[in-house]
């Protein structure tokens, strides 16, 4: 064969694969979209769900996903953001780094639903947290460090050193350097990777099946020590647990759900592209 | 030798101790320390997660016989604790993915980096951070509604709940590992090497699949183990389209029938075993087999991803 | 060696290496006078970059070298454990090849160094700012924009700017390593213009960014080759009479 022939035919197959890649996604996307938007109205987004949760709203489950996300961030965005820091800034190449370094990546293979059982055993029963959004919460927050520990700390080394080396010979400690020069420099890739973070954690079901969620609970979490809804799961539930579910109510739980995460990912991609086009060095 | 008597000579420059102590050092020498300690925490973390799968899952071992543990019935209410089923369940359905995510993600992966224009580029790579961020339940309900009544009546069969169907869902979860480290593995390849090739009259698609692909070979092996990992601890997605049957996949036509993981056998079942029953350890014994199984990948791809970290990090 | 009535900085007998046994600076004992522009000229690789910034312990972030010998500075090792290195740098200020300005405004870049030392009072961040940017040449230039980013400066000003910034912490001595390389000619004789009005009251120490440099600005003159000091004198009698056959070969152009 002809080989410019054989080329062409090769990237025509290359372009197919991508175009296979690609369009199931917008099929998913698409699929939830076209479903779904009938079900979405004021009523569903703010009422609690009734007649064995085949009528009514999702209130309670939108609510405890935006619960958990914040409870999540309280706990992983510390932990995270110090985490870089010491790699970046304090660390040196010794065996206990690289030891860091396979933990972090070994935490980021962990199965979610492995994370699921270490949350029971530690938090729920060890803890005495019992199923409670902080059991929840705490769960998601391990589960998401590894992404906000390795986004953070790219975006800590993207600061040029220069700037350490002048704020110490202004007399700046080390401290006072990251806190004055390096943090707020590398504020936005911070963020993204935390906002990646949180939204992977929005998006899970098996970490919190035995930690924090609840199958039905039409009311909102009275404390941090509270069971809760959540979206995942409640589309988990409504899809394979209840019989007889009015389609439109899973199509549309699925499009709130696909909504908050695929907005979340839209904003970090969004803070990430302004500040690499407005940053100086 | 010189360097010895000149070695102890040498005073290591250390870094200040305080001796007068002040207010600036102290709070320096806190967020110093505290700052490393969370460092070290995700060591913690894992060693955390670690010994408490031990701690819940290491009864089974003492209370059931190897022979039934890993004998080929899992039915828990009888006491028949058979975790091959599930263990095969999980090779059988991940391995399937990776063979469809694999042609699809490399293919991907060199069109992107190789042959795709500015345009095409700019659409593809949101599309995939797009498809890394659906949640696994969603694409679980999308299989579940949409492919499994799809794939039942192409089939003919019974029911569209199947290993492949499993297969076909996380093919597609694994795929954004898989291009993303494939994209960084074709980009490490040095330029020369593609000038070289295309001097010495080859074409361009002679280029890459004679010399691209085979020097990025390293870091698409990376891709496929982290996709692999990615695979196999997949959880919601695979219960809710594999079926669930907990039977083993050893027919020809397994891969048509329904199955069961051994993640979707914790998830289905953790919230209905009464705590401290063998059930409960049994569950949490797969779980430290699940947590091995994803730690030795990770162990092996770990040198691969700290080498792209040299070269400028995650993307 | 020239005489010295008034040693600012003693260095001795100062050895530095790195861990892999690179040896960069070897055996060096030099005076630096008070109030006079002492430079350090050589060529690259000579080790004059890394003396002058072990004068204020910035090779302390350098990992894996080591160091031996003294630094005195008043008399005082700096050092001797327990030193305080922020306060040195404070005693020491730098200014840098490339002008450096941190990210954010002028007047920010100018106050950064006091802030941290702990000056809140707007009023003298005020005076100082004034008075940095005076001493540095600038203010007349920059006086109606001191809330503008400092990049928005040309390199001339921004390296004034640096000037500027170290002089706002009130240091005793200055160094400057190639404070020139990266500016036009105009914008040099500036900065040497500078560094003549500052030899009053600091003590000057300057890597100047070619042999013609180091003949107009200096007071004392060091010259470097492989980690060791050749050759130490007063103002440019180095380049006149020079007394080592290296530092003749050098300053003629005949390597370097």
């Amino acid at each position: 064969m002809n080989r410019f022939l054989e080329q062409r035919v090769g990237f025509a197959m290359l372009s197919l694969a991508a175009l296979a890649v690609v369009a199931p996604i917008l099929l998913v996307i698409g699929a939830i979209v076209v479903r779904g938007i009938g079900a979405i109205n004021w009523e569903f987004l703010t009422a609690v769900p009734r007649s064995g949760m085949k009528a009514g709203g999702i209130f309670p489950a939108i609510v405890g996903t935006l619960v958990l996300i914040l409870g999540t961030s309280l706990a992983a965005i510390p932990i995270g953001v110090g985490g870089a820091i010491y790699l970046s800034e304090y660390a040196r190449d010794t065996w206990l780094t690289r030891a860091i370094r396979l933990a972090i990546v070994n935490l980021a293979g962990i199965p979610s639903v492995v994370y699921g059982l270490f949350g029971l055993g530690l938090f729920v029963l060890f803890l005495q947290f019992g199923t409670s959004i902080v059991a929840g919460s705490l769960t998601l927050a391990i589960m998401t460090l590894p992404v906000i520990i390795s986004t953070a700390e790219e975006a800590l080394r993207a600061v040029p050193t220069e700037f350490r080396t002048v704020s110490a010979s202004l007399g700046g400690t080390r401290w006072q350097g990251i806190r004055r020069v390096v943090l707020p420099q590398a504020l936005p890739g911070i963020i993204t990777g935390v906002i990646l973070g949180l939204l992977r954690a929005a998006g899970e079901t098996a970490p919190i099946l035995f930690t924090v969620a609840a199958f039905f609970l039409p009311r909102l979490p009275q404390s941090a020590f509270d069971q809760t809804m959540a979206l995942p799961y409640h589309l988990y539930v409504i899809s394979t647990q209840v019989p007889g579910m009015p389609p439109q109510i899973q199509y549309g739980t699925a499009l709130v759900l696909l909504a908050l995460v695929l907005s979340l990912n839209v904003i970090a991609t969004m803070i990430r592209s302004s500040f690499r086009r407005r940053r100086q060095w | 030798m010189l360097i010895p008597t000149r070695l102890a000579r040498l005073r290591k420059i250390r870094r200040p101790r305080s001796s007068s102590v002040s207010w600036g050092r102290w709070t320096e020498f806190l967020i110093e320390s505290l700052i490393r300690i969370l460092g070290l925490s995700t060591i913690g973390f894992v060693l955390l997660i670690f010994l408490f799968l031990l701690k819940e899952g290491v009864p089974v071992f003492l209370r059931v016989t190897p022979a039934n543990l890993f004998g080929a019935r899992w039915y828990p209410t009888f006491d028949l604790f058979g975790t091959m089923p599930l263990l095969l369940g999980s090779v059988l359905v991940t391995v399937t993915a990776i063979a469809i995510a694999l042609p699809l993600g490399v293919a991907t992966a060199v069109f992107v980096r190789e042959v795709a224009p500015g345009w095409a580029r700019e659409i593809l790579k949101p599309m995939i951070e797009v498809l890394a961020g659906i949640p696994s339940v969603v694409l679980g309900f999308f299989g579940m509604t949409l492919v499994a009544p799809l794939i039942r009546t192409t089939l003919g069969a019974p029911t569209g709940l199947t290993a492949f169907t499993g297969a076909l869902i996380l093919a597609y979860m694994s795929l954004p590992t898989i291009i993303s480290v494939a994209e960084d593995a074709l980009d490490a390849v040095p330029k020369s090497y593609r000038d070289a090739g295309l001097a010495m009259g080859a074409t361009q698609w002679q280029t890459i699949w004679r010399v691209v692909v085979p020097a990025a070979r390293s870091g698409i092996i990376t891709a496929v183990m982290l996709g692999m990992g990615r695979a196999i601890g997949e959880t919601m997605a695979v219960m809710m389209v594999t079926g669930n049957a907990a039977r083993l996949p050893l027919s020809l036509d397994a891969i048509f029938r329904p199955v069961r993981t051994m993640t979707a056998t914790i998830a289905a079942e953790m919230g209905e075993v009464a705590q401290g029953s063998t059930h409960y350890h049994a569950l949490f014994g797969i779980g430290i087999i699940l947590f091995l199984v994803t730690f030795v990948i990770n162990l092996v791809a770990a040198p691969a991803i700290f080498a792209k970290r040299r070269r400028g990090g995650l993307r | 060696m020239p005489e010295q009535q008034n040693p600012k900085i003693n260095i001795q007998d100062v050895t530095y290496e790195y861990d892999d046994g690179k040896p960069i600076l070897r055996h060096v004992t030099l005076d630096v006078t008070a109030h006079a522009i002492t430079v350090f000229f050589g060529p690259a690789g000579s080790g004059k970059t890394t003396l002058l910034r072990l004068i204020n312990r910035l090779n302390d972030l350098v990992e894996g070298s080591r160091m031996s010998g003294k630094i005195l500075l008043d008399g005082r090792d700096i050092y001797a454990p327990g030193s305080n290195v922020p306060e040195l740098r404070r005693r020491v200020g730098m200014v840098f090849a490339l002008p450096l300005p941190l990210p954010g405004t002028i007047r920010e870049n100018v106050t950064y160094g006091p802030q941290l030392a702990g000056v809140r009072d707007r009023v003298r961040l005020e005076e100082v700012v004034e008075r940095s940017l005076t001493q540095a040449a600038l203010w007349d230039e920059v006086k109606d924009r001191l809330d503008t980013p400092a990049t928005s400066l040309s390199g001339g000003q921004q390296q004034r700017l640096c000037i500027a910034r170290s002089l706002a912490l009130k240091p005793d001595v200055l160094l400057l390593d190639e404070p020139t390389s990266g500016l036009d000619p105009i914008s040099t004789a500036k900065v040497e213009e500078t560094l003549f009005q500052l030899r009053e009251h600091y003590t000057i120490i300057v890597i100047p960014h070619s042999v013609q440099q180091a003949g107009r600005v200096a007071d004392y003159t060091a010259f470097f080759l492989m980690g060791e000091l050749i050759e130490y004198g007063t103002g440019t009698a180095l380049f006149t009479s020079p007394r080592d056959r290296r530092t003749e070969d050098y300053v003629t152009g005949r390597f370097g």
